[in-house]
């Protein structure tokens, strides 16, 4: 990662700077006038106390006299030049932080619909860690120099004004400035490089830290049962140390810097006043602008720093900026087709050829499957553990495409309907249920526009509707992270009544009801029979109850259909299917029959 | 609702027991301090010099340059001392707040995991994970910015005002006039900033679960097309966030103006009435000009303080949150020293007449007694609530009854020390939480010392052979954050594998085995009891095929132990068990 401020880093870090300025052109404008005006207002500041110093202070103690009116106008120009210069500083901070603020908030919405847009496949990729620090830490990254730019900019005019100023009204002391303030700019730079590594190592350390401690409390129940606990603080406290030791080497160049750019100007106010001292001698200047001079440098030396706080920000700018890039630029988006899929009858699900591989086609985990499922039918999907099943069911709503081979609805390439057809038509409820942060209506409806009674038919169906008339709020109920907690059953239920109340004409369910007791499942499978609109359905099941109610049984075996038929067909011919779903009657027949010798022997 | 309220106390108090209990905070406190004295009286050399070298160096009719050479040499080296006190200090400081808050860290990381379970759950993980990272960044960027403002500020304004005093008393009246009004209204627009502050923390944790749903949730918007809604959701929680943000600017931006201000009519308060003290001959001009000078002294502090304070409040906010953690007592405590240690060997273990009911919380378990022979093979069934998984935590010790004891090979539960007790017991949960590493990294966090060649041997006696050789990296697979790699039954199956290897004498399976397929299942089953041979073993089952198999059933009904004894026997009685094998073997068989 680069974290030094290189001449490519600079380029590339402007050019970020320059999207957030065409960005947000009228807000930019704003503060940097607002700053400019800061920054002429502040050398202005001087120059009024060095006119207050000749033309009031001095008079008055040198020849003891003083007029009214330079008395006035003295007070009245500091003010006014004060005035001005808090209004450059309100402008200056405000427009800033809008401008910063606003841009985060345009990168989150890109990046936030970006992540609605890509595919599943692409979301696999990726771990949901990084994908919420693009959505926030790398947002904040990427837009940090915003908020001290403005005051950059300022300072640059700042140093022109003062430039100019300083020329005009003594070029010897001028030579000063020109000697402290490139030597403060440059010690600055090299601050920020020195700084940079440091600072970003003890970042990267805090995000370390921070993960270790997410896991082991994440894992607090196996840490305990297994009596880890000294490991644990072990690889904590190793960690820990880790960041301690960086944050102190932070600390030392921050600490060796700061008071050497702090004492920068204050020794150009001493050789101001020494070479002050020598030009009064000869006559060149007036002591108002000795102060004049003076105050200068003394206003100067702390917004000087700003152009720092820029270049600091500017490689983890950088950083964020790319990562950001990176989402938005993603390919792969699913491309889709104009077709669509009218009707309300039952649909004709047909699988071709399929096949399908995870992380760049490494790892096969379904070959050559083919299957159809006629309207209205109901088919049970069976397999051991990591058979593909669930990848399988994913490919019939397009949650993913195939390698190779189709799956077609009605006839129709799933690839070839339009963005939201599908899902328009298809419904699957997954294996691990997902509740949002809303209500009950919310997470039924989704944002489908249904009536409160189409959400209870549904819930009836899924046979969630006694414990959620029970909930304190019923339908208003919030449920999800911060809600009502719900039991695994209770949850599957409200995912099931999710996709019943879209009416779908192929229903999916994977495992859909593992949670749910078994008499609560076998109402829920005779309501869906007995609805008064029938889908087709795709079961996936281990239960026995489960897949005696299907028309068809396709069993998959290492990503393949190794048979299919009616259960009782496969009972007899397929061995793999027999030992599946046979294993607990099995199970319990040795049992008795080694119950059974072993009492005749006991008899015996 | 969170239990660690901790104790109550003032912010000082907070402050000063946080302090005591990082020793490495006092060390050379004393050094540091005088270091930070004089890099604060440094801060009036400027002026100085400029009254000097105005009123001695420059009265006379000619400048007496000698007199100013010196003065600015003098000062130069004055300069290069402060630098190099200031510099000391820093790195003092650094050190030592650094050392000590990495002590609190650790401690507040340890802790945690002395809680028991039941303290642990009744905070979300994600809130007990910023108690020991950033509550602890944010002490650490107080003491090493905010605090040392504090102290330079409060320095910085008394050198100030006491030069200001022996230059003129009137014009340091005149000075403090104009910023007493300011003193005093910043502390109300600090509490503005902090409010504005605390909402966009709100809004952003809000704005973060929005992103974090449509992550997550990513399968089930596109599933049912709802990416409209989700849309709409983000966007409002993005623009909830953008405006409470900008709340806070209008704040800052409001407070750093209005002190320039206030420095303006200072200055100009300054020349007004410094030039009527300096026509009656109270004042020198270069007196004058130096409290030009001072009152730049004045601005940074006032600038600074409203953010200074808000992130004093931060800190001892923070310190609460982390001494929340460290008051909150280890209700499920290791007896340590005093406690016992249990012998090698076949566990026994007794209930008597335990009851339990969560704080706050009707009873769950009421006089439960039962006993658990060694080797024996005990299944434990019920329907959902009835109290299996109480009985299980009661068990493992994760909670203690609330009446009653319970004693295993004799000892009270609660006197067995936990090196032996959490080596002698070990529990399956049902969700088998995977660290991010390798297989073999998880199936050997039971036991670390365990070789390549006992972990294949563990793996082989589970019967596990075959699915092993299908992952893609045998051994070295990586699983995944919290093991998200595998599917739910594999990970249970690395879960069993980890207990296994352990080699508990008593083994608790808590439906540990309920999202692997039934073949498998049954196959672990069978392993299973030829491993736990000559062990006791406790499963808590949903599948009742585990209960055939067992020497003994607890049926477990409101929180009662209802039925007990061998499988065939209590099939024959009618009662709760036929009743549950009935629909289990209705769903399982039919």
């Amino acid at each position: 990662m680069s974290s030094k401020v290189t001449t490519a880093v600079m380029r590339r870090g402007l050019g970020v700077l320059g999207v957030a300025v065409r960005a947000e052109r009228s807000i930019f404008t704003a503060a940097v006038l607002s700053s400019a005006l800061y920054g002429v207002m502040t050398v202005a500041a001087a120059w009024a106390l060095g006119w207050a110093t000749d033309h009031v202070v001095l008079p008055a103690f040198r020849q003891g006299d003083i007029t009214t009116g330079t008395l006035v106008a003295g007070t009245l120009l500091i003010l006014g030049v004060s005035l001005l210069k808090a209004l450059g500083v309100a402008g200056r901070r405000y427009f800033a932080g809008v401008m910063q603020y606003r841009m985060q908030a345009r990168s989150r919405r890109d990046v936030t619909r970006q992540y609605l847009r890509l595919p599943l496949a692409w979301h696999h990729r990726h771990p949901t860690g990084q994908l919420l620090s693009n959505a926030s830490s790398d947002v904040e990254a990427a837009w940090a120099p915003l908020a001290p730019l403005p005051m950059a900019v300022g300072v640059v005019v700042m140093l022109v004004t003062a430039a100019v100023a300083l020329v005009i009204t003594d070029p010897v002391l001028a030579l000063v400035g020109f000697l402290v303030f490139p030597a403060i700019a440059v010690l600055n730079l090299v601050y920020q490089r020195r700084l940079n590594p440091l600072a970003t190592r003890a970042q990267q350390l805090r995000a370390e830290v921070s993960e270790i401690a997410h896991e082991s409390f994440d894992g607090a129940l196996v840490v305990k049962t297994l009596g880890r606990e000294d490991e644990e603080t072990a690889r904590f406290t190793a960690k820990a140390h880790e960041l301690r030791d960086a944050n102190i080497a932070v600390g030392r160049v921050r600490g060796l810097f700061d008071p050497v750019l702090e004492a920068l100007p204050t020794l150009g106010v001493l050789a101001v006043l020494m070479i002050g001292a020598m030009r009064l001698e000869s006559g060149a200047i007036g002591s108002g602008v000795l102060v004049q001079v003076a105050y200068l440098f003394t206003l100067l030396a702390f917004p000087i720093r700003a152009l720092g706080w820029v270049l600091a920000e500017l490689p983890r700018s950088v950083v964020g900026y790319e990562r950001i890039r990176a989402v938005l630029d993603a390919s792969g988006s699913m491309e889709h087709g104009t077709a669509d899929l009218p009707g309300t009858d039952p649909a004709r699900l047909e699988v071709r050829e399929l096949a399908y591989a995870y992380g760049d086609g490494d790892f096969p985990v379904l070959h050559e499957v083919s299957l159809e499922v006629e309207p209205g039918r109901t088919v049970a999907l069976v397999g051991p553990t990591g058979s593909g099943k669930s990848t399988l069911a994913q490919t019939f709503v397009r949650l993913v495409d195939p390698a190779s081979g189709a799956v077609l609805v009605d006839g129709t390439d799933l690839r070839e309907v339009a963005r939201g057809g599908v899902s328009g038509a298809v419904a699957l409820v997954p294996q691990q249920t997902f509740l949002f942060d809303d209500t009950v209506r919310g997470n039924v409806a989704l944002g489908l526009p249904v009536a409160d009674e189409e959400i209870w038919a549904a819930l009836r169906l899924a046979q969630a509707d006694g414990f959620v008339s029970a909930l304190p709020s019923a339908l208003d109920t919030m449920v999800g992270e911060r809600g009502t907690t719900l039991s695994g059953g209770q949850r599957q239920r409200i995912a099931l009544a999710r996709a019943l109340v879209r009416r779908p004409r192929l229903l999916i369910l994977d495992d859909a009801t593992s949670s749910v007791d078994p008499q609560v499942e076998a109402r829920i499978l005779y309501g869906l029979r007995d609805a008064a609109q029938v889908s087709t359905v795709v079961v996936i099941a281990y239960r026995m109850a489960t897949i005696a109610l299907a028309d068809e049984v396709v069993y998959l075996d290492h990503g393949r259909v190794t048979d299919r038929g009616s259960h009782e067909e496969l009972l007899a011919r397929c061995e793999g299917y027999r030992n599946l779903v046979t294993a607990y009657e099995r199970q319990g027949a040795e049992r008795e029959a080694l119950a059974a010798e072993h009492e005749e022997e006991v008899s015996a | 609702m969170s239990a660690f309220q901790g104790i109550e106390r003032s912010g000082l108090a907070t402050v000063r027991h946080g302090l005591s209990l990082t020793p490495e905070f006092r060390r050379g406190l004393a050094g540091t301090l005088a270091l930070a004295v004089v890099a604060t009286v440094g801060k009036i050399i400027v002026p100085i010099a400029v009254q000097q070298t105005i009123d001695t160096g420059l009265a006379g009719p000619t400048p007496d340059l000698a007199y100013v050479r010196t003065t600015v040499l003098i000062c130069a080296a004055a300069v290069v001392l402060t630098a190099l006190c200031a510099y000391l200090m820093n790195v003092r400081l650094y050190r030592v707040t650094e050392s000590s808050l990495a002590t609190l860290r650790v401690r507040g990381f340890r802790h945690v995991h002395d809680l028991s379970v039941l303290t642990q759950n009744s905070e979300r993980r994600g809130a007990l994970v910023s108690r020991v990272t950033g509550d602890v960044d944010q002490i650490s960027t107080f003491m090493q910015w905010g605090g040392l403002m504090i102290i330079i500020a409060l320095g910085q304004l008394l050198v100030a005002t006491v030069l200001m005093f022996v230059y003129s008393w009137q014009l340091a009246l005149v000075v403090w006039a104009c910023f007493l009004p300011l003193m005093v209204v910043l502390p109300r627009f600090q509490r503005w900033l902090s409010g504005a502050y605390t909402r966009v923390r709100e809004r952003t944790g809000d704005m973060l679960s929005a992103v974090s749903e449509a992550v997550v949730g990513a399968a089930v918007i596109r599933a049912h097309g709802s990416e409209a809604r989700t849309a709409e959701r983000l966007d409002a929680a993005i623009e909830a966030n953008k405006a409470a943000q900008a709340r806070t600017q209008r704040i800052v931006a409001t407070v750093f103006p209005l002190t320039e201000i206030v420095a303006a009519v200072a200055l100009a308060a300054l020349v007004l009435v410094g030039v009527r003290i300096g026509l009656a001959g109270d004042i020198s001009e270069g007196r004058l000009v130096a409290f030009l000078f001072l009152i730049t002294l004045f601005v940074s502090p006032m600038q600074m303080a409203t953010e200074v304070l808000n992130e004093a409040q931060n800190a001892v906010a923070g310190w609460r949150r982390i001494l929340g953690v460290l008051d909150t007592p280890a209700d499920v405590a290791d007896p340590g020293d005093d406690g016992v240690d249990l012998p090698r060997g076949p566990i026994s273990v007794s209930f008597e007449d335990v009851g339990f009911s969560y704080p706050g919380g009707v009873p769950v378990l009421h006089g439960v007694s039962a006993d658990i022979t060694p080797r024996s093979r005990i299944a434990v069934v019920g329907e959902t609530g009835s109290g299996k998984t109480t009985f299980a935590k009661l068990l493992t010790r994760l909670m203690d009854p609330v009446s009653g004891r319970i004693t295993v090979d004799g000892h009270d539960l609660r006197d067995v020390r936990f090196s032996s007790l959490r080596r002698r017991i070990v529990m399956v949960p049902q969700d088998g939480f995977l660290f991010d590493g390798t297989l073999a990294e998880n199936i050997a966090f039971g036991r670390p010392s365990a070789t390549e060649t006992e972990i294949r041997l563990a793996l082989t006696e589970l019967g596990l052979t075959d699915w092993l050789e299908g992952l893609p990296a045998d051994l070295e697979t990586r699983v995944g954050q919290r093991g998200e790699s595998l599917s739910a039954g594999e990970r249970q199956l690395v879960a069993l594998a980890r207990a296994y290897l352990a080699d508990p004498d008593l083994l608790l399976l808590d439906e540990a085995t309920s999202a692997v397929d039934p073949a498998t299942e049954v196959r672990l089953a069978r392993a299973l009891e030829g491993a736990t041979r000559g062990r006791t073993a406790v499963s808590i089952a949903h599948r009742l095929s585990t209960a055939e198999a067992a020497d003994e059933v607890f049926v477990f009904d409101r929180g009662r132990i209802v039925q007990r004894g061998p499988h065939a026997e209590l099939l024959r009685q009618p009662g709760v068990y036929a009743d549950l094998y009935a629909s289990w073997a209705s769903s399982a068989r039919s």
